[in-house]
């Protein structure tokens, strides 16, 4: 099922949430809300979740206007950040919970619960405790819990926020493959850029309740819309009026045209990575993106004069203009 | 050293005040014998007086928990002007001496209170009968449900509820299989706490009772009642029936803890 979200505001007191929100998320695909704590993206898909009331503005899921609709009859499968597992349940019980609310014959739910607990790799938990489950087995399981309804929609609320890193990343994986699994619509909040390009198709890049760009994780990158996409994606620094990638300046020893010279403040060493900060002329300071072994060539080390030059450049006119990539 | 010491004092402490004396009660009800605790224990005034003291029991406890558990939803869950009075208030009972609430009991339900009067002329006796003692015994027993609660639903939050909201639940379903589940050993604590409460309670009880044997009296009058009648022993052992009373509940406590980990 497709999700519409059409003029959408939400406000609380004076604060403004949510600033007349339009978005198309396509049936069968994986969407990430990426943006600042604060952004409105919590929101956002709160609002899709029936959770909250929007002030004014539509939401549809496929054809049918939800906006009215309580969250219990919407056919949304919900993941909570902090996991929201039924502490007094067993997994058994937390996954079967809406089957049963739904009052399926019991051979029904126990079978089904069982083909989730081994979607989500649990089998052998059932019995168990929430409180005797490491963060990202309770995850898995409010997914499961959240799939078994079959809901048209499944939306996720930060929902690796609380894990560990390594966890994530398995987590983030396993997301993207289930996804292609059980092709469910999926709509996931994320402050991570990188957690978004990893997993997500599309991005809408939400800020102070406004959408600020929407696009596959590429398009973002290489065209963003504007200052704010562009220094939230991936790295970014300044030169002079344009925005420059730290990977796209190239550096060297010998003076080049269209290049500035510069003073190695400090060379860190990430790897494969090696991140050079220079100070220009006027004082003006840069860090470079470079690979191990051009800073092994180049000897680059604190003190050294340099020349660097960037390959691609990206200037806005003001806030809202499109972005000139040169 | 140092720990040692420290549990010398709190079993010392709780011996010399609440071991010793309770004890002494036990063994001067049985100072002459079971035959002669067991008479004084089933006269019909000590028969009536159990049992009046299970009604009041019986009605306060369940009114306080329903009321304690919806109160406890608003306090936490609604934000509106007023929440801070009507959490005062809650407290009031703790806060009032027993005998002033009885007072006010009969300023407002007495013949000539504020309600009474009314009440009379339909034939309804407040003051000086059960039903006054019934309403003397909710009002000093409410805060207990309230104030376990509180603390249980706020640290709970509305993640649970709302999953399962979103799983399908309507807000009863939720409220039964999500909510009450989750808070029930809170819920338990409070009721334990106002039957011990309800059991025990003794000032405003006495001011609207009137104190009739056989009528108007429940256990704790009637230790009163015997000992001004210098019937020591009786009066040691209408306490010891209330003791025990209050060890069941504590004990039936116990039997429903919590058994998995938290």
């Amino acid at each position: 099922m497709s999700i519409r979200v059409e003029g959408v505001s939400k406000r609380y007191g004076a604060f403004v949430a949510l600033d007349d929100v339009s978005l198309e998320v396509p049936a069968g695909s994986l969407t990430a809300l990426l943006g600042p704590s604060g952004g409105g993206k919590s929101t956002l898909l709160r609002v899709v979740a029936g959770l909250e009331q929007p002030d004014a503005g539509r939401v549809l899921i496929g054809d049918a206007d939800a906006t009215a609709t309580p969250a219990r009859q919407r056919g949304v499968g919900f993941v909570f950040q902090h996991y929201a597992a039924f502490k007094h349940m067993t997994v058994r019980d937390n996954v079967g919970f809406g089957l049963k609310i739904r009052k399926r014959p019991k051979a029904e739910v126990r079978e089904r619960v069982g083909e989730l607990l081994a979607l989500v790799q649990l089998d052998g938990f059932a019995e168990r405790y929430p409180s005797q489950l490491s963060g990202g087995q309770r995850q898995r399981m409010a997914l499961a819990r959240a799939l078994a309804v079959e809901p048209e929609v499944l939306l996720l609320d930060e929902p690796f926020g609380a894990l560990d890193a390594t966890v994530r990343k398995q987590l983030r994986a396993w997301l993207r493959r289930l996804h292609d699994e059980v092709e469910v619509t999926t709509v996931f909040v994320t402050h991570d850029q990188e957690e978004a390009m990893e997993v997500a198709e599309q991005i809408v890049v939400l800020n102070t309740g406004r959408v600020e760009q929407v696009g596959t994780p590429r398009d973002l990158y290489e065209r963003p819309a504007n200052e704010f996409v562009m220094s939230f994606i991936g790295p970014v620094d300044r030169l002079g009026e344009a925005w420059v990638r730290p990977h796209d300046v190239d550096i060297g020893i010998d003076p080049v045209g269209g290049g500035s010279e510069g003073m190695i403040d400090r060379v860190v060493h990430l790897g494969f990575e090696v991140r050079v900060e220079l100070t220009l002329e006027h004082g003006r300071s840069l860090w470079v993106q470079t690979t191990r072994e051009v800073a092994a060539e180049l000897e680059l080390a604190p003190g050294q004069i340099v020349w660097v030059r960037p390959q691609r450049t990206t200037s806005f006119n003001g806030s809202k203009g499109e972005g000139v990539t040169a | 050293m140092g720990r040692l010491a420290a549990r010398g004092v709190a079993l010392s402490y709780l011996a010399l005040l609440v071991g010793v004396p309770v004890g002494l009660v036990f063994y001067r009800a049985f100072e002459k014998g079971a035959g002669h605790l067991w008479e004084s224990i089933t006269t019909p005034e000590a028969q009536h007086a159990f049992w009046l003291t299970c009604v009041m029991v019986a009605i306060a406890v369940p009114l306080n928990t329903v009321f304690g558990v919806l109160c406890g939803l608003v306090l936490v869950r609604q934000r509106f002007r007023g929440r801070a009075l009507l959490s005062a208030a809650i407290d009031l009972p703790f806060a009032v001496s027993p005998v002033v609430i009885g007072l006010a009991l009969i300023l407002v339900y007495g013949n000539r209170g504020w309600l009474g009067g009314w009440l009379t002329q339909h034939g309804i006796q407040v003051i000086f009968a059960p039903l006054g003692m019934v309403l003397a015994t909710i009002f000093v027993s409410l805060p207990f449900v309230v104030r376990e609660v509180v603390p249980v639903l706020r640290e709970l939050g509305t993640d649970q509820e709302q999953a399962a909201t979103t799983l399908g639940a309507t807000p009863l379903q939720s409220f039964l299989r999500i909510t009450l589940p989750a808070i029930r050993w809170g819920v338990a604590y409070g009721v334990v706490l106002t039957t011990a409460r309800a059991l025990g309670e003794f000032g405003a009880v006495s001011v609207v009772s009137g104190k009739l044997a056989g009528r108007t009296e429940t256990l704790t009058l009637q230790v009163e009642e015997r000992f001004q009648a210098f019937d020591v022993t009786g009066a040691y052992a209408a306490a010891v029936v209330l003791a025990l009373m209050a060890l069941v509940t504590l004990l039936a406590m116990n039997a429903i803890k919590p058994k998995e980990a938290s």
